[in-house]
């Protein structure tokens, strides 16, 4: 692994053009992909995709936030960042993978939850609290990668799982290194002195307690060789897939719940 | 952030030759100046358009609990540091002398009308009452006791959101306060959130929005993401009544809209309608 690059070079190198996103990822990780549209109350949205598949021959559900390739296709998935139904086409499909018992798989890759008028009409902090709480008992496996950025609640909404992986350049943060300039500082043009001092790599992340693995890329990044990444992505999934499935749930649960429940840093 | 407190400002007017001068204060929604002691007596609602301002943690305890019922929770908890940032440690240090509170939350539990319920009050003179380690960890703390004594619980909400001097472990507190909501309610127990100003970012997008049952204050903020950042982003005006609790109990996200003089009696129907024994309010 590179070991000597900076918060704010991992975040250009996540931003590169022909960094992977999900699309390239499904076909060489999974087989017998089936996508799922809609959450079955207001439409669907095109930040996160779903469906089911098979890994190893394995049903699974997988659950993924979308960056697009190009402009056409990040004006489609808008730039990644979901709106309430995004995040209750998830639940939907992580509801049904419980009941079919079957693993879910979440791929986390977006800047944050989209802020928007539509947003919070449709009650965007509503859709995320569900989805956190919701997954916290979920009665089946939940593996969640970040592949690129995972920013703020908008990543968490995916990200309550038994394990959490991050890609070696993937950062994870309670908000956009933007977002913390420009909330913190009232001076967005100072994202690079954000990043730096925020503590969003994977290191930090691992030494947080908030990940457990990360999964090598290859050198340069991911966007140098698709096949290796997505190999390396599938050994990790097909090793922890099988380790928790064999766990018995309850105790998957509680180990769960623990996960969050030590993350803070307190003296009485 | 969110910076429209009410302003004590001296307001002069002249009467006769004589110059009289009494505090007032300005109402951060519709701007017209009251004295500043008429709004003490209305226990800091605006008398003109009817908004609830902020009330510390103390005052809302003495307001809603029955008297010298309160029995705090883990008052002495303090944050470190967990991602070592700039003259974080100095910031509280000073915040804890001028408010004399440890962090930006009370928890504890206390009788309403003779009917026990924990209960978490968030206070926003602390760091805008944002979510750090203490927060997250007094919150998770309460409802698991809740839910080993089987008894109700009620938060008092107002944020800014997730403590950004915290950064990834502040927003692991969402995670780790639904998770305890959720088990409190997969045990069977109820749980009222009362929104009070302003309820945004992460604590909407988490505990806040969980409720069994949720209450908002009239005219008071509650939102996801704040309306300058929506506005930057969409370079559009966004309507006046935006995010505002009548906003949100049309949009479906609101049980009820009560008065802060009302609060106290609404509560206690409620816990005695989920009491196990029927019980006269």
């Amino acid at each position: 692994m590179e070991n000597n690059k900076t918060a704010w070079e991992r975040l250009t190198l996540v931003h590169t053009k022909g960094r992977p996103t999900i699309r390239d990822y499904i076909p060489l990780i999974f087989t017998d992909f089936c996508e799922m549209h809609g959450d079955r109350l207001f439409g669907d949205d095109h930040a996160i995709i779903g469906g089911i598949a098979r890994l190893d021959g394995k049903p699974v559900t997988i659950i993924a936030q979308v960056k697009g390739r190009d402009l056409n296709e990040n004006k489609d998935c808008n730039f990644a960042m979901p709106l309430p139904e995004g995040y209750r086409k998830a639940l939907r499909l992580a509801k049904q993978a419980e009941k079919f018992h079957r693993p879910v798989i979440c791929f986390i890759d977006t800047p944050g939850a989209y802020a928007g008028m539509a947003a919070e009409e449709r009650g965007q902090g509503e859709a995320i609290a569900k989805n956190i709480a919701e997954f916290m008992t979920l009665r089946t496996p939940v593996i969640s990668i970040v592949l690129g950025e995972g920013g703020s609640g908008g990543a968490l909404a995916l990200g309550v799982c038994d394990e959490l992986a991050m890609l070696e350049n993937a950062q994870y943060s309670v908000v956009s290194p933007r977002g913390f300039a420009s909330i913190l500082w009232k001076d967005a043009s100072r994202e690079e002195e954000a990043c730096n001092i925020m503590q969003v790599t994977a290191d930090d992340m691992v030494r947080l307690g908030v990940a457990e693995t990360i999964i090598e890329e290859p050198l340069g990044g991911a966007h140098n060789d698709l096949d290796k990444i997505s190999e390396n992505i599938k050994e990790y999934l097909s090793l922890k897939i099988e380790e928790k499935c064999q766990k018995d749930i309850d105790e998957l649960l509680k180990a769960r719940y623990t996960k969050f429940r030590k993350i803070g840093e307190f003296t009485e | 952030m969110f910076e429209d407190f009410f302003k004590v400002v001296k307001h002069r007017f002249n009467n006769g030759d004589e110059e009289e001068t009494f505090p007032t204060v300005k109402c951060p929604r519709c701007q017209s100046n009251i004295h500043a002691e008429r709004y003490e007596e209305l226990n800091k609602v605006c008398p003109n358009c009817n908004y609830h301002g902020r009330l510390t943690a103390r005052e809302r305890i003495a307001l809603t609990f029955d008297k010298d019922s309160f029995e705090e929770f883990d008052s002495g908890m303090i944050s470190c540091d967990p991602i070592s940032f700039p003259e974080y440690p100095e910031k509280q240090e000073k915040l804890r002398e001028a408010t004399g509170l440890n962090d930006a939350i009370v928890t504890g539990v206390g009788l309403i009308k003779g009917q026990k319920a924990v209960a978490g009050i968030m206070d926003s003179r602390y760091m805008m009452a944002s979510m750090g380690s203490v927060v997250g960890e007094k919150i998770a703390r309460a409802f698991e006791y809740a839910t080993e004594n089987n008894l109700p619980v009620i938060m008092f909400t107002a944020s800014g959101g997730a403590r950004m001097q915290e950064g990834i472990v502040s927003l692991m507190q969402m995670a780790k306060t639904s998770g305890a909501v959720k088990l409190h309610s997969d045990n069977g127990g109820l749980y009222i959130t009362v929104l009070t100003d302003p309820t945004t970012g992460g604590v909407t997008a988490s505990f806040a929005s969980l409720g069994d049952i949720i209450i908002a204050e009239p005219k008071i903020l509650i939102g996801f993401a704040g309306r300058r950042v929506i506005e930057s982003t969409m370079k559009q005006r966004l309507p006046e009544d935006f995010q505002l609790a009548e906003f949100m109990q049309e949009k479906g996200f609101v049980d009820m809209i009560v008065e802060r003089k009302k609060m106290r009696k609404t509560l206690a129907k409620i816990l005695s309608i989920h009491a196990p024994e029927e019980k006269e309010v």
